[in-house]
């Protein structure tokens, strides 16, 4: 019986870009920009890192395929370089990478850096590019907006929602966003916006507005990561700690068996319960102190809620209107801006939620912080609500 | 005339759109006066995604509806308007119908007399021949063509077994009377005086093939019950009947005001839908002009009361929506230089291998049923998709083309690029199992819903405008639409 990740690593060190229209930047810079600060945290020098885990999920927008272009970027000693690509969960997966090899005793210090610099397309939304061979010839004409406004569709069809009421709560996450975003000075939207705004802003796809989808940004972000011990070592203390790495990924049972309704995520729930499991939570709303989901849409981030457990099903509508999840709630979500507004360059996505996780655990938020979280929760969700990759990942205060 | 061997079925297809004549002439007759003088009534307007082969493909589903047992042995795809020059279209249409590989089929081309022509080749075998034709006709912005013309296809079955109507006689009369050409690379055709067509065209070569075909034959054309003659042509049909003695009220309704003229699909067109209007008895007679004649005569037996129910020509007709947007229509047929943005410029590839390893998958939409659990899906993995199951190589082909479906999530999507936003699709699950994502068409803005009943169509998935290819693949539309 495996025992899990929970408390065998730590992490050392973060860095994270500032995100939005980078247009004087190239993709490089921004890793640059990330790997200084997340190396000055951590306290080490270049040449202590062993490993490393590159994550970029459209590499022929900037950096093009490979190790190398980490390699080459931050001058790394001829060390292992993996790149990772797993969808939206691509950052997410270059820290399990790394993570794992600390965990495994591979190697001391290990290195997980992200990037995508998506605004070189010369148009909105994300790249538009093929599937595959195969997938060309009979994947619908789908985008992103399109894939994930279809929750809504069959959630309020299950759920007997008016399209009206799921539409303001999908209106007040995004405000929520906007606000907390305004208090972040590294996120691309800083905006505040009015649920009218939301309401009244022109049709993606439907029932998803402009303010219902989140930002393409530019950007990058990076975790060292090492064993407790050496952290403290290295005169670490209030460490911060891996509690749980889980990831779940269709396996064709949602768009092809005739089981799935439509309204979930089927893998965000078998992901959920064995991160709970891992980090030995049993009750995720009490114990969740703090968390960003994977909010690409406004409805992503709302039937999320229920696929973690933290609102029960066909509930989370009612919580998100009560301000459950409002930076002053309960349990906040997107404390950071989110996807919505940090921003979302993909690669680099997983690892700016844990860098406001990492903040907030060890009371550096700023403006954002949250009187002593213990737990934070991150999530991401690549590919399409039929089909996906779901990771869902636990920090906390080192023994907690 | 005792033979059992005749047509045994038809069908028919008209795109759904139906552009209003008076809207062309708005646009148009600032630059052609004489346009107005023709903006009565609407034509069939084909949809982006609608070619010769997908219309042909619809008609012959309609035409082979309640058909399981008679399995054609030859398929011909009569047009002026095949999709491609050289890649066999008949053989797109008999992969998307799963006629198998052992068949005759053949495109047959030309002229407006391709679709009569390719019946009566198929009556004159002693085979089961399914005979289609279908035209998306092209016309120059301002010209009466694009008035005239619509786009739709027909089917007819031939074949042994009990036919609806058999053939009495047939006679072809070749003459190289160019009332209209297109040349080789020319996308318009070049049409001569309307009055010297009529004069020395219809009212001489066709009174001179009905002629010979009474004569042979020994039918008195007074006895002729129904005479289809496609022309556009004011006075044409009226005068032809007159001079070959066929009863003025046995000329059927051309269907100029309702669809426009399908070119080499029309005589076929308007043979479909004699027969279903038709009763046993019925002597119908079906001319069709263009360089030279071809006629032929149809007795239509008792069977055509037992014909199991279709949708054919008349439901072709009703499933219709009117379309007043003549840009629109501009746009579909690339008639405008249309900023589509950088989306549109993604090159997806045309793998032909990949295509032809899939050919069943993608042209047939033929998935799996499991023989270990029985669950149908699609595509057809080589693992069974049942968690419970998950047996390797445990499925035989399933088509799922033909089987009903239930809207289960969707959106209109305005980001994607599409040549109509916004592009509808969604998930939707088949009755009695097996689902997938599906693009859909002919749908009304606003009108879908979460279970509603679609039924899948065989439509251009995309134009691979680098490499001239066009992909083809199925698309769920909304059933009550048909």
């Amino acid at each position: 019986m495996a025992s899990g990740i929970r408390d065998k690593v730590v992490i050392l060190g973060m860095g994270c870009s500032k995100f939005g229209e980078r247009w004087d930047r190239n993709a490089e810079d921004l890793m640059v920009e990330a790997f200084e600060e997340g190396l000055k945290d951590a306290g080490i020098e270049r040449n202590q890192i062993e490993a490393a885990w590159f994550g970029t999920a459209i590499e022929e927008q900037h950096v093009g395929k490979s190790g190398v272009p980490l390699a080459m970027t931050l001058r790394l000693p001829y060390i292992p370089v993996t790149r990772v690509e797993n969808y939206c969960a691509t950052g997410t997966e270059a820290f399990r990478g790394a993570v794992y090899a600390v965990a495994s005793g591979a190697v001391d210090i290990a290195l997980a850096l992200g990037v995508e610099k998506l605004k070189d397309t010369g148009y909105g939304g994300l790249p538009q590019r093929g599937r595959g061979g195969l997938n060309n010839f009979f994947w619908a004409n789908i985008s992103a907006p399109g894939a994930f406004a279809q929750l809504a569709a069959a959630y309020r069809a299950k759920h007997r929602v008016d399209a009206k009421d799921l539409k303001r709560a999908m209106a007040h996450i995004s405000v929520k966003s906007h606000d907390n975003g305004a208090k972040n000075p590294k996120a691309h939207l800083r905006n505040r916006i009015t649920e009218e705004d939301v309401l009244n802003a022109p049709m993606i796809a439907d029932p998803l507005g402009l303010y219902d989808c989140c930002g393409v940004s530019d950007g990058s972000a990076c975790a060292i990561v090492t064993t407790p011990d050496i952290a403290r070592g290295l005169g670490k203390e209030d460490l911060v700690a891996v509690k749980a790495l889980q990831l779940a990924v269709s396996n064709g049972q949602e768009v092809q068996y005739d089981e799935w309704d439509g309204s979930y995520f089927a893998t965000t729930r078998v992901a959920a319960k064995r991160a709970y499991r891992e980090a030995g939570i049993d009750d995720p709303r009490k114990r969740i102190s703090i968390f960003d989901v994977h909010d690409c849409f406004s409805v992503t981030e709302l039937v999320t809620m229920e696929d973690l457990g933290i609102s029960e099903e066909g509930k989370a509508i009612k919580d998100v209107l009560d301000g459950f999840y409002d930076a002053s709630g309960k349990i906040p979500c997107q404390i950071d801006g989110g996807l919505k507004c940090f921003g979302h360059p993909i690669g680099a996505s997983g690892l700016r939620m844990l860098y406001e996780m990492y903040l907030q655990l060890s009371g550096r938020a700023g403006e954002r912080q949250r009187p002593e979280p213990v737990l934070g929760m991150t999530h991401n969700l690549g590919g399409f609500p039929s089909q996906n990759v779901s990771s869902v990942t636990i920090v906390g205060s080192y023994g907690a | 005339m005792t033979t059992d061997f005749g047509i045994l079925s038809y069908g028919g297809y008209l795109p759904r759109r139906r552009l209003q004549r008076k809207s062309i002439a708005a646009a148009n007759t600032w630059f052609n006066p004489a346009l107005r003088g023709l903006a009565k009534g609407e034509r069939a307007m084909a949809n982006w995604d609608e070619d010769a082969v997908t219309m042909a493909v619809e008609a012959a589903r309609d035409c082979l509806s309640g058909m399981a047992g008679v399995a054609p042995a030859q398929l011909m795809l009569a047009s002026t308007t095949h999709p491609y020059d050289d890649r066999q279209n008949a053989g797109i249409v008999a992969t998307a119908l799963h006629l198998g590989s052992a068949l005759r089929a053949l495109d047959v081309t030309g002229s407006q007399r391709a679709g009569s022509s390719a019946l009566m080749t198929a009556l004159a075998t002693n085979a089961n021949v399914l005979v289609t034709a279908g035209e998306h006709r092209l016309a120059k912005a301002a010209s009466p063509q694009e008035m005239h013309y619509g786009d739709g296809a027909a089917a007819l079955l031939v074949g042994r077994g009990a036919p609806i109507a058999r053939l009495v006689a047939a006679h072809s009369e070749t003459v190289d009377f160019v009332h209209q050409y297109r040349g080789r690379d020319r996308a318009h055709d070049y049409a001569w005086e309307e009055r010297w067509i009529r004069d020395e065209g219809y009212m001489k070569i066709v009174p001179a093939a009905l002629a010979v075909l009474f004569k042979a034959s020994g039918v008195s054309p007074e006895t002729v019950t129904q005479f289809c003659l496609p022309c556009t042509l004011p006075r044409v049909a009226t005068g032809v009947a007159k001079r070959a003695g066929i009863a003025e009220s046995a000329l059927r309704d051309n269907l100029a005001a309702v669809c426009g003229d399908t070119g080499a699909a029309h005589p076929l067109l308007m043979l479909a839908h004699a027969l279903e209007e038709s009763k046993p008895g019925d002597r119908i007679l079906v001319a069709a002009f263009g360089q030279g004649c071809d006629a032929l005569l149809f007795e239509v037996t008792d069977a055509v009361h037992r014909l199991p129910a279709r949708r054919g020509v008349k439901g072709a007709l009703a499933r219709r929506k009117e379309e007043t947007n003549y840009e629109r229509f501009l746009a579909f047929n690339d008639h405008i230089a249309l900023d589509r943005g950088m989306r549109a410029e993604v090159d997806q590839g045309t793998p032909l291998s990949t295509l032809y390893r899939n050919r069943d998958m993608v042209t047939g939409l033929v998935g799996g049923r499991c023989r270990n659990c029985g669950t149908l899906q699609f595509p057809r993995g080589r693992y069974c998709v049942n968690p419970k199951c998950n047996a390797l190589d445990s499925q035989d082909a399933h088509p799922f083309s033909e089987v009903g479906a239930k809207v289960m999530s969707y959106t209109a999507d305005v980001l994607t690029y599409s040549p109509d936003p916004p592009a509808y699709y969604g998930m939707i699950q088949f009755d009695g199992g097996g689902r997938m994502m599906a693009d859909f068409a002919d749908v009304d803005d606003g009108k879908v819903e979460v279970g509603m009943p679609m039924r899948m169509m065989f439509r251009v998935k995309e134009n691979d405008a680098t490499r001239g290819f066009v992909r083809y693949f199925w698309k769920a539309a909304p059933a009550e639409n048909q």
